[in-house]
């Protein structure tokens, strides 16, 4: 369907994006890449009187190296998350999560910001922030927020933003030496949505995993941290015993949504079938 | 309110005012006529709309006209006034990978782009950058053949200019 009428208005610097969403009265809508934004107008399941183009900001974009973490612009776009190669050191779970995010056209337009903004619970990147227990930057003319990325994702497209306020960077903690990674989904068709998936990260301590950070997506409301799961790992070598523990762990974990095409006891296998895939892949490269 | 736009279309500066819903692909068509650039779904979900936006693929269906300002925009018409493609949609003709055609532009901008990106790519990373674009008539082997075919004459002939 063609798209309701709206305003649209370019912000150039962040305090006149908050200007322009005050002025509106709460009914506007901050327009990044547009490749959810958009289609959700023509689908009718939203109709803001305004848009506001905050694409041109300064502050939102740019990938660096900074003291302690890799600090990602918001307005970094799926496409360049893929092929950046201080994101495919320092935050490698996003550059595994990128060939997932829909298909090439999307990612060219599509930006890191709006999806985490967005959170949807079938998204990969969500997840994937979730698990290197990042930090989302956010500003509003309140000031600047750090939230992490545990406080961030409360419920259904549901965050910790508050109306005004934009998501301006991801700050991903600098990985030690010797960090494991581990991303895959479950889904139909290359660019369906997830059936199910997973974004872990564990660092190894005299063969043993210290740190174990095990996200789950596609499993319910919102992106879902597997602390069953990660304590089964913790203090153990990563082996076939530990990883069907922390499989087994899952139950305890997730809740899915039950329903009559893909009852939640399926989701859940699905779940455990791709946790011991994605563990044991990170077991083989250790 | 309508809001002024100027872009470059085809190798053409275009100015023009456009109302901030119309989308790039309705712009296209009905403001400036070219309507190879085709619409299914309007939801960036069949990819029958793909055009290149500062030589990359993108769906003119989930772009507003006006986040196209300052924009460098390729159709399928600026493709066939340059010939870029012309193998490619010889290549398409010839292995029939095209039935009722309404896909076959989108598929073009798809392959185009991968072309360039990837000079010889493998079936299946064909198949990946065709993810994005449906063909209701399914002749999705037809197009991969098209392509991998195009992407090895192409490697050939850069070869033998050596």
């Amino acid at each position: 369907m063609k798209l309701p009428s709206f305003e649209y208005l370019r912000a150039r610097s962040l305090a006149e994006a908050w200007a322009l969403h005050s002025d509106a009265g709460g009914d506007a809508v901050y327009l990044s890449g547009g490749h959810s934004v958009v289609p959700s107008m023509a689908l009718r399941l939203q109709a803001p009187s305004r848009l506001i183009d905050i694409s041109q900001i300064a502050e939102l974009h740019g990938v660096e190296l900074q003291d302690q973490t890799l600090r990602i612009g918001a307005m970094t776009r799926h496409a360049e998350v893929l092929a950046n190669p201080l994101i495919a050191r320092h935050a490698p779970l996003l550059s595994r999560a990128a060939p997932h995010v829909a298909h090439p056209a999307i990612r060219n337009r599509g930006t890191i910001g709006g999806n985490l903004a967005l959170a949807d619970p079938a998204s990969e990147f969500p997840a994937a922030v979730l698990a290197m227990r990042a930090e989302l930057e956010v500003m509003g003319p309140e000031g600047q927020r750090m939230i992490a990325a545990d406080d961030f994702f409360l419920d259904l497209y549901e965050t910790a933003l508050i109306p005004g306020e934009v998501l301006t960077a991801i700050h991903v903690p600098l990985p030690p030496e010797g960090r494991l990674f581990g991303f895959d989904e479950i889904a139909r068709r290359r660019g369906d949505y997830a059936m199910v998936g997973v974004a872990a990260q564990a660092d190894m301590s005299d063969g043993v995993v210290s740190d174990a950070s095990v996200t789950l997506f596609s499993v319910g409301v919102a992106p879902t941290r597997a602390t069953a799961a990660q304590d089964a790992l913790e203090g153990a070598p990563l082996s076939s015993d530990s990883i069907a523990r922390a499989q087994a762990a899952l139950a305890t974990d997730l809740d899915p949504p039950d329903d009559p095409g893909f009852p939640a006891e399926r989701r859940l296998q699905l779940a455990r079938v791709l946790l011991g895939r994605v563990l044991t892949r990170m077991e083989a490269v250790q | 309110m309508k809001v002024l736009l100027s872009t470059t279309v085809n190798g053409e500066q275009v100015q023009e005012a456009v109302l901030p819903r119309t989308s790039l692909a309705d712009f296209l068509r009905e403001d400036l006529g070219l309507t190879g650039t085709h619409l299914g779904c309007e939801m960036g979900a069949c990819g029958a709309c793909l055009v290149l936006m500062d030589g990359v693929p993108v769906h003119a269906c989930l772009v507003l006209a006006v986040q196209a300002e300052g924009s460098t925009i390729e159709t399928i018409e600026g493709l066939n006034e340059t010939g870029a493609a012309a193998d490619l949609q010889a290549h398409f003709h010839d292995r029939n990978a095209l039935q009722c055609g309404f896909c076959t532009n989108g598929m073009l901008m798809s392959a185009q782009a991968l072309l360039e990106a990837n000079p010889v790519p493998t079936r299946d990373e064909i198949r990946d950058a065709l993810s994005g674009n449906y063909c209701r008539c399914t002749g999705y082997e037809a197009i991969v053949d098209a392509i991998d075919t195009t992407a090895r004459d192409r490697a050939a002939r850069t070869e033998a200019a050596k």
